[in-house]
C-alpha cells in the first residue's frame, strides 16, 4: 500500500506532469479556457492513462521490444475511443467543447511517457497508482490554470461568478493568446524555482524548463528517436 | 463550378491565417517552439509539415470514404488515423531515401520529428469533422501546414533578432519566446475580420 502512496504522491507532486515535466502542453494551452474544460479534460486523461497502464504492464512480457511503441499506440487510441464514446453519450455538453481534443489525447507524451517509463518494467498495482497519480497531478494543474484564465478573463471559477463588480474582465485571458501568456509565466517561475534550487545545491535536474523540452524531446530523444535508431540498426543488419 | 472554387479559397483562408493552427489552435505547438532558433531551419521544418499535412490528407481522406465509412467503421478512425500517419512517415523518409536524395537531404531531418506532431492528426480529424470531401479535405490540410509555416517562420526572425536584447534572467528561454508567440496570437486574432 505504501507503494501506491508514493507513486499518487509522485505523480501528484514531486514529478507533476504538467508543472514539473512541463509533459502535453499541447492540450494544456487548448482546453483550459475555463476550470470546468479543464478538470474534464484532466479526467478524461486519467482514466486513459491509469487504464492503458494497466493493460499495457498486464501484457509486458507478451509485448516484443521492437515492436512496443506501436503497441502501445494502438492500446492507448482504443481506450481514447472508449472514453471519446462515452462522453459523447453521457456528458454531450463536454464533449462539444472539448471537441477535437479528445482524440487527440493519443499522441499527449505523459500517457506514452509513462507506458514507455514506468508501466512496461512494472507490475500491474504500482502502474496503475503511477497513471493516476500522474493523471490526478495533471488535472489539478489543468484545473488551476483553467481556474486562473477564467478568473482574469471573465471574473469567473467553475461559472460561479467571485470577482467584484468593480472588475473589468480582461477578456483576451480567454482567448489564444492569454494562454501563451499564462504559459509564460508559469515557466518564468519555474525558472526562477530551479535557479534558486540550484544555488542551495538542490538535485533540479528533472525540472524541465518549457516546451523546448516537452515533445520535442519526446520526438528527439524519446518515441521518435527510438523509430530512427530501429530504422538504422535494421539497416545496418541489412548492410552486413 | 465557380462555387466550388470559391468554397476552396474560403477554407484556404480560413485554415492558413483565421484560425491558425498554431496559434489559436495549439497544434504542432512543439516544433513551432522547439525548431524555430534560425529562418532556414524553420523553413525547412515548415515544407516538411507541408508536405506531410498534404500528403496524409488525402491517404487519411481516401481511407475515410473508401473504408471507414462503407463499413461502418467511423469508430475506428483514431486508432487508423494514428497508424497510417505513423506509417506513412515511416514510409516517406524511406522512399525519399532511395528515390529522392536531394529532397531526403532538404527536409529528411526533420521527418521523424513530425511523428509524433498532432497537427498531423488534427488535420485528419478536422477533416471528418467537417464533413470535408477528399478535395475540400486535401486543400486544408495543405492550408493548415501553410499557416505553420509561415508562423513558425515569423517567429522565427523574431527570435534572431531578440538574441541580442537584454531579457530578464527568469524570462530567459522559454518564457520570452511563449510572450512572443502570445504577441504574434494576437496579431492573428486580426484577421479574424477577414471572413
Amino acid at each position: 500500500m505504501n507503494k501506491a502512496g508514493e507513486r499518487l504522491w509522485n505523480g501528484l507532486v514531486k514529478e507533476n506532469p504538467t508543472l514539473v515535466l512541463m509533459l502535453g502542453m499541447c492540450p494544456t494551452l487548448a482546453v483550459t479556457t475555463s476550470a470546468m474544460n479543464g478538470l474534464g479534460m484532466g479526467l478524461t486523461t486519467t482514466a486513459v492513462l491509469a487504464l492503458s497502464n494497466v493493460i499495457i504492464s498486464l501484457l509486458r512480457k507478451m509485448i516484443p521490444d521492437k515492436i512496443r511503441i506501436p503497441a502501445f499506440i494502438v492500446i492507448i487510441a482504443s481506450f481514447v475511443t472508449i472514453m471519446q464514446l462515452l462522453l459523447q453519450a453521457y456528458l454531450p455538453s463536454l464533449y462539444r467543447s472539448l471537441g477535437i481534443y479528445i482524440p487527440l489525447i493519443v499522441v499527449n507524451c505523459i500517457i506514452l511517457g509513462r507506458a514507455e517509463a514506468y508501466a512496461y518494467k512494472n507490475p500491474v498495482i504500482p502502474s496503475f497508482f503511477d497513471g493516476l497519480g500522474m493523471g490526478l497531478g495533471f488535472s489539478v494543474a489543468l484545473t488551476c490554470i483553467g481556474a486562473i484564465r477564467e478568473l482574469l478573463g471573465g471574473g469567473e471559477i467553475f461559472g460561479i461568478s467571485v470577482a467584484p463588480s468593480w472588475y473589468v474582465p480582461i477578456s483576451i485571458f480567454k482567448l489564444a493568446p492569454g494562454a501563451f501568456f499564462v504559459l509564460a509565466a508559469l515557466t518564468a517561475i519555474q525558472n526562477k524555482v530551479k535557479r534558486a534550487g540550484e544555488k542551495r545545491g538542490k538535485d533540479v535536474s528533472k525540472i524541465q524548463s518549457g516546451c523546448s523540452s516537452d515533445c520535442l524531446n519526446c520526438s528527439e530523444s524519446g518515441c521518435a528517436k527510438r523509430l530512427i535508431e530501429i530504422d538504422t540498426t535494421e539497416m545496418e543488419k541489412e548492410e552486413k | 463550378m465557380l462555387s466550388q472554387v470559391k468554397d476552396l479559397l474560403i477554407i484556404l483562408v480560413a485554415s492558413s491565417l483565421v484560425s491558425n493552427v498554431v496559434l489559436s489552435q495549439f497544434l504542432g505547438l512543439c516544433p513551432f517552439l522547439g525548431v524555430s532558433k534560425k529562418v532556414e531551419t524553420a523553413a525547412g521544418m515548415g515544407s516538411a509539415v507541408i508536405f506531410v499535412i498534404t500528403l496524409s490528407s488525402i491517404v487519411t481522406g481516401c481511407i475515410y470514404k473508401f473504408l471507414l465509412k462503407p463499413y461502418d467503421l467511423v469508430y475506428l478512425q483514431t486508432i487508423v488515423f494514428i497508424l497510417v500517419i505513423a506509417a506513412l512517415v515511416q514510409f516517406v523518409e524511406m522512399f525519399l531515401k532511395r528515390y529522392m536524395v536531394g529532397l531526403y537531404k532538404a527536409l529528411g531531418v526533420y521527418l521523424p520529428l513530425i511523428t509524433t506532431n498532432c497537427a498531423v492528426l488534427g488535420v485528419a480529424l478536422t477533416n471528418v469533422q467537417k464533413e470535408y470531401g477528399i478535395l475540400q479535405g486535401t486543400v486544408n490540410g495543405f492550408a493548415t501546414a501553410l499557416g505553420f509555416t509561415i508562423s513558425i517562420v515569423i517567429l522565427a526572425g523574431l527570435r534572431e533578432k531578440m538574441e541580442e536584447n537584454d531579457v530578464p534572467e527568469a524570462f530567459k528561454g522559454m518564457p520570452i519566446v511563449l510572450l512572443t508567440a502570445g504577441l504574434m496570437a494576437i496579431a492573428f486574432c486580426g484577421f479574424s475580420g477577414l471572413l
